[in-house]
């Protein structure tokens, strides 16, 4: 069985006098043990809300939450609020998008990292400050002890990084959920976590669910990738497969639209045309389809099933997908 | 003859401190001696990762920020030294497209009052009415509906907000238009969309562009050349063709290998050159060679001597002291590269696994991966895989290397190490 299995998760949020606005609109995965699944998606497509949701963090009024989540055989969804604190931080862990503000700035950093050990792991006084001393070495920050008294902003934007993943892994979790975790920084420093966080799914075994909006990123990380739009996932499948067949109409339009280093210059891109609207919702049609350069009248009639038109475990959400045909090439 | 040149350009902020007695503590040297030329219709892209100088030299091509010294010929004019008022008159030639386009949009203006500014400003246009056909025009151009005039930025989605920008830099029919990392806030589809139309009004009406922007897939799409910065200097400048076929700064090389692309198969089979650490304060650059604190090649001489931009032939410029050495491989690896970035490597652990069974040491050849956690461990802390290596021998061999380590290193590595089991 899966080490996280999601079935159906929306998220809705409510507010008094004004329409309900869904943001996961029924998001279904898997995550296995040691295995890296990719959330990828544009600005808006609820990738973060799906995080957040997994992790409990989500306000309790004004949201309403569908769906299962089982993690090791147990919902985190209607789990209590204690078992899931004891849960959070020792079994599954996350990794924010900006680790300046996820980080106290009144607080050292020791104590930000040896507040987990005492919670999860009842360490105390000097033997938490060495285990934090380790952790900060492990993943890979130059003289532990000196940083350990500094404070967040003293630190280097990548060094952030490094500190916030050696809270996540302090209790050895058997799962993190990394959001963002190198939209903020630069390339070289882009590389060097990514290359950690990949050594410790390596070493570790631990399973890692990555968001991102980067599909360079997930080329490079992920296993299995699941591209979202508007709440929902429209396309579903090993990497391979998924970046040498990309067969959703927005999936391919969003590979056409990346300018690549490898590629030859000069052409022009294909990019998708208009932008997102939150305010299609997936009942009434494919949400893509005002954007879609495929779209016939019959994306208008329901929301379309996900289907299996290309290979066996390549999951699509389109009525019209982009299968390969010669003469039909696809422009923008 | 070429648009735009910069000679020499220097942009220093002074640090002060104390609050009555104010004194110049010392100097950001955001820009440090830059020299590049930009033709007409063409574009230059600037690329570089925060903090290396990139905005600030934008910036200073416009007076946008005050000059330390050098000349910004456009041409024919040096604008370095041209009084304020003469100064405004050239700002209308040389117009900027800025990074953040809600940021950069006045939220109380409505589009047309955006946009007629600029032009009631440099005296366009009889009248409002005038100045508003010709708004339209503009609109038109960057694909925006007449009905935008009367509403609001806030109506707008990014991309749609970066149009305005553009259309804003283009009312006032500039010859040079700065781009300050003008996509990196929108969506990868809408990018796409405002690449395309930078491309399309620069073949429209002969723009020419200097493209800031710290996205390298980016900048190679859409210029003709490429200077790469580095912590205030250019360390690299080619066709852009033939930066990305044969860069030779190893700076440059490990930032193309850094760019994650788009496609599993590349990005399984490539090397990474991982640089240590992080990008050194401006305020406090390193002697000679700004990156030989990073370089995986660096020499006893870059320390000391800071290499200039010298030409390699078809436009490719490097400041480099050993490029050629580097390509031939005559020049060896004084840093590892990948070991300082990264906890341990598979490199590492194999080292590890061959030391520990040299040392004729069964257990710790038995269990690599507490040696290789050890290893990575010290030389993280150490900063140079070689002692890394020795420590972890001294760990594993019964301490008998341990005087080549200092010796509080070799306590924490073998403290780690016998931790390490317990916690994985």
């Amino acid at each position: 069985m899966a080490l996280l299995s999601v079935d159906e998760l929306s998220v809705t949020f409510t507010a008094k006098g004004r329409k309900d606005s869904t943001a996961v609109d029924g998001v279904s995965f898997d995550v296995d043990q040691g295995q890296v699944v990719g959330l990828v998606g544009e600005s808006g497509c609820g990738k973060s809300v799906t995080s957040l949701a997994l992790m409990g963090l989500l306000p309790d009024k004004g949201v309403r939450v569908g769906g299962r989540a089982l993690f090791e055989g147990e919902d985190l969804l209607t789990m209590s609020p204690r078992k899931r604190r004891d849960l959070r931080g020792s079994q599954l862990a996350m990794i924010f998008q900006d680790p300046l503000s996820s980080l106290n700035p009144v607080v050292p950093i020791g104590v930000q990292v040896t507040e987990i050990l005492r919670r999860h792991r009842g360490m105390k006084g000097e033997a938490a400050r060495k285990e934090a001393a380790h952790l900060l070495d492990r993943v890979g920050i130059p003289d532990p002890d000196r940083r350990l008294k500094e404070y967040p902003h003293q630190l280097s934007g990548g060094m952030r990084q490094r500190a916030l993943i050696a809270m996540a892994v302090a209790c050895a979790p058997r799962m993190l959920i990394a959001d963002e975790p190198t939209t903020a920084l630069d390339v070289t420093i882009q590389a060097q976590i990514l290359e950690l966080l990949k050594e410790l799914v390596d070493q570790e075994g631990t399973a890692l669910l990555m968001i991102t909006h980067d599909l360079g990123v997930v080329a490079g990380l992920c296993d299995q990738v699941n591209v979202l739009y508007a709440g929902r996932a429209v396309e579903s499948a090993g990497r391979r497969e998924l970046f040498a067949h990309p067969t959703h109409p927005y999936a391919h339009g969003l590979l056409g639209s990346i300018p690549r280093l490898d590629a030859p210059r000069g052409e022009p891109l294909s990019p998708i045309r208009g932008s997102i609207n939150d305010r299609i919702s997936w009942a009434d049609g494919c949400a893509f389809a005002p954007r879609c350069d495929h779209y016939t009248m019959e994306c208008l009639t329901g929301t379309p099933e996900l289907t299996e038109p290309r290979a066996a475990g390549h999951q699509v959400r389109c009525v019209n997908p982009v299968l390969p045909k010669p003469q039909a090439e696809v422009s923008a | 003859m070429s648009l735009l040149e910069l000679d020499d350009v220097k942009v220093h902020f002074p640090v002060r401190k104390g609050i009555l007695f104010d004194r110049t503590v010392g100097h950001v040297y955001a820009v440090d001696g830059i020299s590049l030329t930009v033709e007409a219709g063409q574009t230059y892209g600037l690329v570089g990762e925060s903090g290396c100088g990139k905005t600030t030299l934008g910036r200073a091509v416009l007076r946008l920020v005050d000059i330390t010294s050098g000349g910004v010929v456009f041409d024919g004019t040096d604008l370095a030294r041209l009084p304020g008022e003469e100064m405004r008159g050239f700002r209308r030639r040389l117009q900027m497209v800025f990074q953040d386009p809600l940021g950069s949009l006045n939220p109380r203006q409505n589009i047309e009052s955006i946009l007629s500014e600029g032009m009631a400003a440099h005296g366009i246009g009889r009248d409002q009415g005038e100045r508003r056909e010709k708004i339209k025009d503009i609109l038109a151009k960057v694909g925006l509906p007449a009905n935008a005039l009367s509403r609001y930025p806030h109506e707008f989605s990014g991309g749609q907000r970066q149009r305005i920008g553009i259309a804003r830099a283009l009312v006032l029919e500039p010859d040079v238009i700065i781009c300050d990392e003008p996509v990196s806030a929108l969506d990868v589809s809408v990018q796409a969309q405002v690449i395309n139309l930078l491309e399309e009004l620069q073949q429209q009406l002969g723009l020419t562009y200097l493209v800031i922007a710290h996205d390298l897939a980016v900048v190679r799409h859409i210029s003709d050349v490429i200077g790469v910065m580095y912590l205030g200097g250019l360390v690299e400048e080619a066709p852009s063709d033939v930066l990305y076929e044969s860069p030779r700064h190893p700076y440059t090389k490990a930032l193309m290998s850094a760019v994650p692309v788009p496609d599993p198969e590349v990005e399984d089979a490539r090397e990474r050159i991982l640089l240590a650490g992080d990008l050194p304060s401006p305020a406090n650059p390193p002697s000679g060679c700004r990156f030989h604190t990073r370089c995986p090649w660096a020499q006893e001489r870059c320390a000391s001597e800071r290499p200039v931009l010298t030409d390699l032939g078809e436009g490719h410029k490097v400041a480099c002291h050993f490029a050629r050495e580097i390509e031939e491989g005559t020049v060896e690896q004084t840093r590892s590269t990948g070991i300082d970035a990264v906890v341990a490597t598979k490199a590492v652990v194999r080292k590890d696994a061959e030391v520990a069974q040299e040392a004729g040491d069964p257990a710790a050849a038995g269990v690599p991966s507490a040696a290789a956690e050890s290893g990575a461990d010290a030389s993280v802390g150490a900063g140079r895989p070689g002692t890394g290596t020795a420590a972890a021998e001294a760990d594993a061999g019964g301490a008998d290397e341990a005087p080549a380590v200092p010796a509080q290193s070799t306590a924490e590595s073998a403290d780690a190490g016998e931790r390490s089991p317990g916690t994985g």
